[in-house]
Order: C-alpha cells, then sequence, then structure tokens
C-alpha cells in the first residue's frame, strides 16, 4: 500500500504537515509581535517581506501545498475514523481522550474558515477594504502604512472577536496537535508522554496569548496609532 | 444488593438491537459482574426468556474473550482489570449499569454482547509473528538479550487481545493490539530481520479490517485491561519510519 | 486385553532418536494431500497445528473459542521446566525423566517420559525463537526458578504469564501458516462426534457456534488436542467452556479412556467465597518459592485476624511434614496437607476451609519489591477477587480442581487404540501417570506439538491413502444426523432446572466423593448419585432457544451431559484402583502417617477404559507399566 494511503504513512504525513504549520505559527507571531514597534516595526517588517519577489510567492504555494495536504488528510482520516465507529454507546466515558483530541476536525475547520478570511482581510484587502493599506496613505517612509490598518482593524470589536476566537481554536488544535507530532514520530518512552502532554498545552497558551494580545491590547486602547 | 441493568440486546448480526431493562437482585459484593450476569440468565432462563449471551471463558482475566462496555467504560473501567475480575463491590445498592457490546464496525456483533473479533486474528496473520520453523532454531542462550529489552518486550506482549483498545478507541482503531505485536518482536533480536515487512502488512491489514485510524486520544491505554502503555504505539510509529528508510 | 504401549527397546537414552529413524516418511510432495483435523489449539493443538502446517500438510484447526489464541493453555501461570542446566545445579534429561516418573508416583510411561524430558530442551529453543519474552537476568541470559517437586531451578518464565506467552508463541507460529494457506482456522466450531469408518477416525461432525449449523469434516488423520475434563467437579480452575465432549464422543466412539480417576487438585487457589461462583481462580504454585504455608495450631484462634497468632501458635504443617522439601513438596501432597488442616478443624476464613499464604518472612528477608516483581500479578488478581492485601496480611488459599492426568489411551506415537485418532497434550493420559509436576504440563502440550506429532502422524500416514474416505461416506451423514438428534432431544426437554443447576449438583457429588480423599464408600455413593442425576437431566434439564443460532444454552447442556456419563466412568476408575497413588487418594490405602500407600503389585498399570454403553459396564484393558530406568520406590518428600 502506498505511503499516502497507508494508516501509519497518513499520520506521518499529518505529523509533518503540522510540525512545518505549527512552525509557520510561530514565525509568524515573531513578525506579528513587530507592531510592538509601532509602525516602524510592522511595516518595515512588511516591505521585507515583500521586497523577496517571488521567494514570497514560492512560500506561499508551499503553505499552500502543506495545509491543503494537512486539511484533506485530516478530512480523509476523520471520515475514514466515523466509518469505522458505527452505533455510539449509550452511555459513553471517555477518560484519556480529551475535549481538544476529539474536537480536532471542528478547530481545523473553524481554523480553515479563519485563515481564508485572515487572507481576505489582510492579504488580499477585501472585507475591509477602507482601512486596509491598499486605500490607507503610505507612511512616512512611502512604506504601506500596515501598522494603521491591523490597528483601524482591530479597533473595530466584531474583527476582534473574530480573531481571538478562532485564536482559542487554535489553541485547541495545537494543544492536541503539537503533542501527538512527537508521539507519531515516535518519541516518546512511556513516562514521557506525560510531560509532553503539559508542554504542548503550554506551547498552545503561549501561542494563544501571543496572538490574541495584539487585538486585545489595540480594543483596549493600549497600542494606538 | 439491588440493582437495575441496561442491556444491549441484538439477535444477530443484521438486526436493530437495543436496550432493555433487568433487574439484578440480592447481588453479593464479592460475586464477579460475570457471576451476576449468569444469576440474571437463570432467571430468564426459568421464566422461559432468552438469556443475555456474552463471551466468557477463564474467567480469571487472561483469555481475553469476555468483551462488554459496562457505564460507558470497556471492561467497566477498574484500572487493569477486564470485566470477568470485576467485582461487584465496586457498585453500590441501587446503581443503574449499562450494559453493552464492543462497537466498532470491524466487530460485527454476534448476538447480544457478542462480538466478532476474528479481524484481530486478521492482522497478527498478516505478520504478527517470527518466521522460524520447528526445529532448526539455535540455543536459547545462544543469543543475549538485556534484561531491559526482555522486560520491554513482555511489557508489550501482555496483551490479552480482548479488543477493548477498540471499544474504547472513538476512532475505533485497533493501533494499541497492533502496536504491542510490532514492539514486543521489533524489540527482540529474533524479530528484527523481518521488522520492516511485519510492521507495513500489520498496519495495512489493520487498515483492511475497517478499523479507524490512530489520532492519539490514548484512550486505549485507559480501556486496556493489562494497562499497556501507549508508547508501543510510537514505537510502532517509529518501526513504520524505519521501515521507510533504505 | 493386555494393551501395547508400542514403546521402543533398547536402551532409553536412545530410544526417541531410534524411533524416529525407524519410521516412515511421508514424501514431501505427497504431504499436501493429507488433510489432517486438528480439534484444539491450545499449546498442543496450536503448536501441532503449526508444525504440520509448516511440513506442507493440509490442517484444518477448530477451537470453539472466537480465536485460537483464547485455549485455557493461556491461564498457566509459572512456568515450562525443561533439563537445560543453566544454573549448574545438577539438572539433566535424566533428572527431568526421574523428577517425572516419581512425581507421577511411578504411573508413567518411560519411554514416553524420556521422550518429554528429551525434548524439554528444543521446546526453550523454540519459544526464544519465536519471541516469547521469557525472564532474563542481568546478563541477558534466560532465568530459572525453581518449582515443586524438584530440588534443581529448571522452570523458565515469563512473569506470572508463562502459559500466556507460550501460547502466544504458538499462536502466532499458527498464524503463519494459515496466512501460508497451509492451516484453515475454524473458530467458535465445537466437535460433537467422531466419524469412525471401519474402525479407523476418518472425520468429525461439529457444530458452528454462530449459526449452529451442523458440520462434517474428512480428514486423514484426527487429532485431539482438546485439554482436560476436571470441570466435571463444576468448581475448578479450567475455563468454562473446558468440557470433556471432544474426548467422551471419541471414548464413545471405541477410543479407551485411560485413569480417568488421576485428577489433580492444585493447592493454591483463591478460596471459594459462596454458592454463585462460577470458577476457582488459581494462584501459580511458584508462590510457595516465597509463601509459607501455615495454619492455627490451636482451633480457638482460627477466628483470630492471622497477625495475632503469634508465631509459636502457628502450624507450618508443609514444613514440619516434610523437611527436605517443605513448602515445595508436589502438588497432590501439599493439596492433601492443606484438607487435613481444614478436617482437622483448623482450617481460616469462610467455612474454615482454607490456610494461609504468608509472605511475611520473604518480604522482611527480600523487600516488597523484590516480591512484587516475582509475583505482583498474583498480589494484584488475589485483592481484586477477596478484596485483602498479600503483602499485609497472608493469603488464603485452598485446593482447588485443575488438572487431569487422565485422558485418552495412546500409544507411544499418541495414536489412540483408534488408528487414525491422535490424542495430544492434557487430553491424552501418557506422561503425568498419577500426578503432574508443576510446570510440565506446557512442556509435555508444547513437546507433544512441536516435536512428536510432526514425526509419528507420517507414521500412520503412509499407511493410508489420501482423501480415500471423505465426507461422501455414509457415516458423516449418519455421525450429523445421532448429533442433531440429541440437540433436538435437549431443546425438546424443556424441564424446570437450569444447566448451572444440575452442573453445581454433579460438582457437588464428585467434589465431596471422589474429590481430594475417596473412600469405597464415596464411590459408591457417588456411582448411585451419578445416574439418577443423569436421568434427571435428561427428563428436566431446561435447555431454551433453538439449535440454528447462536446457544450458549445448548452448548452447556451438551458438554454437561457428557460429563454426566463421564462423571461415572471416573468414579468407576477410582473405585477399581484400590491403592493410593499421586491425585488419586483412597482412604483405605495409606500408611500410618497418613501418607499415600501405592499397591505395585496389583495396580503398576494403565487403566484404559472400553465405553460400552450407559446401562453396562466398562470393560477394562490394562497396560503394564514396566520400570526398566528407575527404581520403583515410595515417593518420599520427607
Amino acid at each position: 500500500m502506498q505511503f499516502t494511503q497507508s494508516t501509519v504513512g497518513r499520520k506521518i504525513l499529518m505529523a509533518v504537515t503540522g510540525l512545518i504549520l505549527i512552525s509557520f505559527i510561530c514565525v509568524h507571531l515573531l513578525g506579528n509581535s513587530s507592531v510592538y514597534w509601532g509602525a516602524d516595526g510592522i511595516n518595515a517588517y512588511a516591505k521585507h517581506l515583500h521586497d523577496l519577489g517571488p521567494l514570497v510567492w514560492i512560500f506561499r504555494l508551499f503553505m499552500l501545498a502543506v495545509f491543503g495536504l494537512h486539511i484533506l488528510f485530516g478530512i480523509q482520516l476523520t471520515l475514514e475514523n466515523r466509518a469505522a465507529t458505527p452505533g455510539n454507546y449509550a452511555v459513553k466515558r471517555l477518560v484519556r481522550a480529551n475535549f481538544a483530541s476529539e474536537t480536532m476536525i471542528v478547530s481545523g475547520l473553524v481554523l480553515l474558515a479563519f485563515v481564508v478570511y485572515h487572507i481576505l482581510h489582510f492579504t488580499m484587502h477585501l472585507t475591509n477594504p477602507e482601512i486596509s493599506a491598499s486605500h490607507l496613505p503610505v507612511d512616512a517612509l512611502s512604506r504601506p502604512d500596515v501598522f494603521t490598518m491591523v490597528v483601524l482593524s482591530f479597533q473595530k470589536f466584531l474583527i476582534s472577536l473574530i480573531y481571538v476566537a478562532a485564536m482559542v481554536f487554535l489553541f485547541l488544535h495545537v494543544s492536541h496537535g503539537f503533542q501527538s507530532f512527537i508521539q507519531t514520530f515516535g518519541f516518546n518512552n512511556g513516562p514521557s508522554l506525560h510531560i509532553l502532554e503539559k508542554v504542548s498545552k503550554g506551547f498552545a497558551l503561549v501561542l494563544l496569548f501571543g496572538y490574541i494580545s495584539i487585538p486585545i491590547l489595540i480594543i483596549f486602547g493600549i497600542v494606538k496609532i | 444488593m439491588n440493582l437495575t441493568l441496561y442491556v444491549w440486546r441484538q439477535k444477530g448480526p443484521k438486526d436493530l438491537g437495543k436496550l432493555e431493562q433487568y433487574e439484578a437482585p440480592n447481588v453479593s459484593p464479592d460475586q464477579s459482574f460475570l457471576e451476576m450476569l449468569d444469576d440474571v440468565n437463570e432467571v430468564l432462563i426459568k421464566t422461559g426468556k432468552d438469556p443475555i449471551a456474552f463471551d466468557h471463558d477463564c474467567r480469571e482475566g487472561i483469555c481475553g474473550m469476555c468483551s462488554t462496555v459496562v457505564n460507558g467504560r470497556p471492561h467497566g473501567g477498574q484500572d487493569r482489570t477486564t470485566v470477568c475480575q470485576l467485582h461487584m463491590r465496586t457498585f453500590k445498592d441501587g446503581d443503574s449499569i449499562y450494559i453493552e457490546p464492543w462497537k466498532a464496525k470491524a466487530f460485527p456483533i454476534v448476538k447480544d454482547l457478542v462480538v466478532d473479533r476474528s479481524a484481530l486474528d486478521a492482522i497478527q496473520n498478516a505478520g504478527g509473528y517470527t518466521s522460524c520453523h520447528t526445529g532448526g532454531v539455535p540455543d536459547a542462550n545462544a543469543v543475549m538479550i538485556s534484561q531491559p529489552a526482555a522486560e520491554y518486550a513482555m511489557d508489550a506482549a501482555e496483551c490479552i487481545g480482548c479488543g477493548a483498545c477498540v471499544a474504547g478507541c472513538p476512532n475505533s482503531s485497533a493501533m494499541l493490539f497492533t502496536g504491542n505485536k510490532v514492539a514486543q518482536l521489533a524489540a527482540l533480536p529474533q524479530g528484527r530481520p523481518e521488522a520492516k515487512a511485519r510492521v507495513k502488512a500489520m498496519t495495512e491489514a489493520l487498515k483492511e479490517c475497517g478499523f479507524g485510524n490512530c489520532t492519539n486520544h490514548y484512550e486505549c491505554q485507559a480501556a486496556c485491561p493489562k494497562g499497556i502503555d501507549v508508547k508501543f504505539i510510537a514505537k510502532l510509529n517509529r518501526e513504520y519510519i524505519k521501515s521507510l528508510l533504505p | 486385553m493386555i494393551l501395547d504401549g508400542k514403546c521402543p527397546t533398547g536402551p532409553i537414552e536412545q530410544s526417541w532418536d531410534k524411533h524416529r529413524f525407524e519410521m516412515k516418511l511421508v514424501n514431501p510432495a505427497n504431504k499436501r494431500k493429507y488433510k489432517i483435523l486438528m480439534v484444539g489449539t491450545g499449546l498442543a493443538g496450536g503448536a501441532g497445528a503449526a508444525s504440520l502446517g509448516e511440513l506442507g500438510y493440509n490442517v484444518h484447526a477448530f477451537c470453539y473459542q472466537d480465536s485460537a489464541r483464547r485455549a485455557h493453555s493461556i491461564a498457566a501461570q509459572g512456568g515450562i521446566n525443561a533439563a537445560k542446566n543453566y544454573p549448574n545445579d545438577g539438572d539433566s534429561i535424566y533428572r527431568l525423566f526421574y523428577d517425572t516418573i516419581k512425581g507421577g508416583d511411578f504411573r508413567a510411561r518411560e519411554a514416553d517420559v524420556w521422550r518429554l524430558a528429551q525434548v524439554s530442551n528444543n521446546i526453550i529453543d523454540q519459544c526464544v525463537a519465536q519471541g516469547v519474552p521469557f525472564a532474563r537476568d542481568y546478563a541477558g541470559y534466560l532465568d530459572n526458578r525453581s518449582f515443586g517437586g524438584a530440588q534443581v531451578s529448571r522452570t523458565f518464565y515469563a512473569r506470572g504469564q508463562t502459559g500466556q506467552q507460550l501460547l502466544l508463541g504458538a499462536y502466532s507460529a499458527l498464524c503463519r501458516q494459515v496466512k501460508a494457506k497451509t492451516v484453515t482456522m475454524h473458530p467458535r466450531t465445537e466437535m460433537l462426534d467422531l466419524v469412525v469408518v471401519d474402525g479407523v477416525a476418518k472425520g468429525i461432525t461439529v457444530r458452528n457456534l454462530t449459526t449452529g449449523q451442523i458440520e462434517s469434516h474428512w480428514g486423514d488423520a484426527v487429532v485431539l488436542a482438546t485439554g482436560g475434563y476436571v470441570n466435571v467437579f463444576y468448581l475448578s480452575t479450567n475455563a468454562m467452556g473446558c468440557s470433556v465432549t471432544a474426548v467422551w464422543k471419541a471414548a464413545k466412539k471405541g477410543a479407551y479412556m485411560a485413569n480417568p480417576c488421576y485428577t489433580q487438585i492444585h493447592p493454591t487457589c483463591i478460596p471459594q467465597h459462596g454458592e454463585h461462583q462460577s470458577k476457582l481462580t488459581l494462584m501459580s504454585e511458584s508462590l510457595r518459592n516465597d509463601g509459607r504455608c501455615w495454619v492455627p495450631k490451636k482451633k480457638e484462634d482460627c477466628e483470630k485476624p492471622a497477625g495475632a497468632i503469634p508465631e509459636e501458635d502457628r502450624d507450618y504443617y508443609l514444613e514440619r511434614k516434610y523437611p527436605s522439601f517443605g513448602n515445595l513438596a508436589p502438588r497432590d501432597i501439599a493439596s492433601r496437607a492443606a484438607k487435613e488442616q481444614c478436617d482437622d478443624d483448623r482450617g481460616v476464613g469462610p467455612g474454615k476451609r482454607g490456610v494461609y499464604l504468608d509472605f511475611a518472612d520473604s518480604i522482611n528477608r527480600l523487600g516488597q519489591h523484590t516480591i512484587a516483581a516475582r509475583y505482583g500479578n498474583l498480589f494484584e488478581m488475589y485483592e481484586k477477587i477477596t478484596d485483602e492485601n498479600g503483602y499485609k496480611q497472608p493469603m488464603r488459599i485452598y485446593p482447588a480442581p485443575h488438572y487431569s492426568m487422565g485422558g485418552l489411551w495412546v500409544d507411544y506415537n499418541c495414536m489412540s487404540n483408534v488408528p487414525g485418532l491422535f490424542v495430544l497434550g492434557e487430553a491424552n493420559f501418557s506422561v503425568h501417570g498419577a500426578n503432574r509436576l508443576g510446570a510440565s504440563a506446557l512442556m509435555q502440550g508444547l513437546a507433544d506439538g512441536y516435536f512428536v506429532i510432526p514425526y509419528t502422524i507420517a507414521n500412520y500416514l503412509v499407511t493410508v491413502k489420501p482423501g480415500a474416505v471423505t465426507d461422501a461416506h455414509p457415516e458423516f451423514k449418519k455421525s450429523a444426523d445421532e448429533v442433531k438428534g440429541q440437540i433436538n432431544k435437549l431443546l425438546s426437554i424443556n424441564g424446570k432446572k437450569t444447566v448451572s443447576d444440575m452442573h453445581r449438583a454433579l460438582g457437588k457429588i464428585m467434589w465431596n466423593n471422589v474429590g481430594m480423599a475417596r473412600s469405597k464408600q464415596s464411590l459408591t455413593a457417588a456411582l448411585k448419585e451419578i445416574p439418577a442425576l443423569r436421568e434427571e437431566f435428561w427428563k428436566n434439564v431446561k435447555v431454551s432457544g433453538s439449535g440454528e443460532e447462536f446457544n450458549q444454552q445448548l452448548e452447556n447442556a451438551g458438554r454437561l451431559a457428557d460429563f454426566l456419563e463421564f462423571g461415572e466412568m471416573l468414579a468407576k476408575d477410582a473405585l477399581h484402583r484400590e491403592e493410593s497413588c499421586g491425585g488419586h487418594f483412597r482412604v483405605e490405602h495409606q500408611y500410618d502417617d497418613g501418607e499415600a500407600k501405592r499397591d505395585d503389585e496389583n495396580f503398576c498399570y494403565a487403566a484404559a477404559w472400553e465405553f460400552k454403553g450407559n446401562d453396562k459396564e466398562p470393560e477394562l484393558h490394562k497396560e503394564p507399566l514396566k520400570f526398566e530406568n528407575v527404581h520403583l520406590a515410595v515417593r518420599s518428600y520427607k
């Protein structure tokens, strides 16, 4: 059987793509935190990225492929697993599985929707064009004013709410996914699993607080134009 | 004590089953769970009703025949206990007990609480062995095996093949069952030569039998009446990755 | 009639090698043309089916469980003997041979036991090659422990689950052959009759337990590896499904039943707790390595907690009676000693049917950790069942029916008196004599399966034309009709008592009259009560449901019907054997100190009974036992 249809093969694919996505999320968070350096920080960061030209597109296509694989296999595995479990028990008590592990497909699909929205919002400037960088005046150094776009966006309560909610789903997804890829790669000698699960949750919490700090600080007016 | 039972009754594989209510009066706390069911059955037989079919054999927790989900937990959820070793002292007077069969697509129901677990045999048939010939093997002490390796293999080999891991798994995956065999044999020098082929063949069989995929819920470990660790699934994964390398 | 075991002659050391050379072989190209039916997939059956499949025969294997891996061999805990002499403590094939003959109270065939001792070493090699994770020492070599009836350390073990690991090894070998399509498995299938054509075993009639269908299977040879019959006592350590049915059906078709009165009562079982108990649980005899058996010296102390009884008021009765073997005295002796203490009204626990097995000294000496490493799972099991902590207070144990040394009579080739019918493992009578030593059952099962039947069956098969008789023969239909007839009869009685009620009643008769101590009086009483109960069974049993479905009541009823016939033969054999030996203890025949008194002059033979019908006396055939290599002596463990 081909690697891509083997039950363990696909698990490894999920783990590898998941790991790449987690790495991306980390780098993205680091990039985002340049917002705390004000317009100089994030506008410079955005310009640097744009100046990479075709490299950006290569990277984007690569991420799209990784994301696509992760989603496709995730859906396929979920459908198979549902097919393998016929009727439900009248009483079912799970003690080791948790909310996060049971709702991976839900959190995953919510994140997919969020990513689509996020790209429409901040990359393609389609959802709120009036406050997007392409409509706002360039900054003092004639760079697109990403900083203003971000601040104006997150000052809108609804947008902040969407971002914060999505990050809660990210937290759930990563808190299971992080330790999951380590198990899948075989790095579990028994006692280590317990620690890994804690590390995983901690890591997911760091991501959660890292990401939601931006809209929250903006909405409370601590970060402002 | 007196108990109320809700038992899954299903005439055959094609019938729709349902829970039916029974009373279990005068249960002694020293009885085992299956002995309690025996008593319920005695009454059913004497009143001309069809007794509850359930699998059981050794009644000492080793043959793996008994297979019942009690109150939502395979084997009743007592630590390292099969349902035949579950004793009624863990229940209270007046308790309601839900008794259901293993439910998984790969385990069709034969009758009531009895399921067909031949899929587990099929996984084992695919490669859960070393291809040694009867006779024609070296002296037992010719190859030394470190004590930790032997202990590790033994930890994995404790699996009784009851299928609780599948019954407990939200995905009905038999990965712990498969991992145990793969890990046991991979840990021993006698099993190494075939390790690559074995892990591939056994995981393929697992999929073909209609079991779900492992998504690391670890519910199997909690369900396992021998408390077998999911580290053996990690070992299987490692063996699988190794099998991809030249 | 005098039976001949057809043992090889000449020096015993060369007997098996010589015999192997003299036996005929089947041409490799012809092997697949021979169909062999293997009934039972425990250690003997599983190993046999796998080995025969590997040789190229067309093997069909049957078991009543849902998988071959669940045979009751799996429950053996302690270990498996072999004469490896790895610990360098003076073991040898000869010593294992001698210990087994002596342990069996000189009632086994020398040549068979020699062969067993000889191939015991190959078994360990085979199991290690299969990946059986035996216990190892720090250097990585195999570890050994001591066991009852031996003064050397020759028992190989895998924690407290040796039987499980060996069976899973045999099962894995079987799986390999299933994949290679040399073995076809028939799980959830129970043999209900042997088909004999012109005096030769040619097939079996089985019931598919899932669908209820009665099926006929033909074979050029039929091999029974269906285990023992101690469920005739109702409460025993055997699995619920263990029965005499396959063996008894063969006996009814002409196979002789040898020494049925040799039943083993295992000393270290958890005492019974109440009326509704369905089975007894054994704890490995290896516990006696570190546990000391005792009862209070004074009757009035029995109600006190164990801790409240001072050291000087404790009677370590095994150490007192058998100073050289102490707590490691063989099973029959240890069991009887426990019964004596309880009969003397010094038993402990509910009903005062129990003795203490105390680990306090070992825990003080070695630490609880070491004891837990050795027997942790047994302590756990004990606590689950009794709700008592064996580390903190002594365990309570009591003997329970455990193993049957008797079984179908077979010759040296493991073939019964019915040509083409082979019998392996506990189902035959061959090597344990009147008492089996601990860790020898696993050894025998695997020896028969891996290293005996693959050779000896060929010697028979060369004499038959493959496929000469198939299920087209009218005997098959006749057998199937008989089976269906019995099923319909069972279903039509519609009486008032359940199968369990009646099995419990049979168990009581057997345990009280044909149990650990037997007398002419008790046996005569049993011989009156059993036929009466049998008659009641056929009038008053209630079996619900139909024959064409999964019907566990029907299965049990059929098994009980056979126990009700077989139990009578067991009692008759016990009555006829006017001596005490091994597991068979006749109160009339004992020394002044209560030790068993054997009668070599008159009873040094295997008693093989030919069933003639329930209303007729069975005919006794004797196989005289000759002892040329060991000296017949009083068995002493003092």
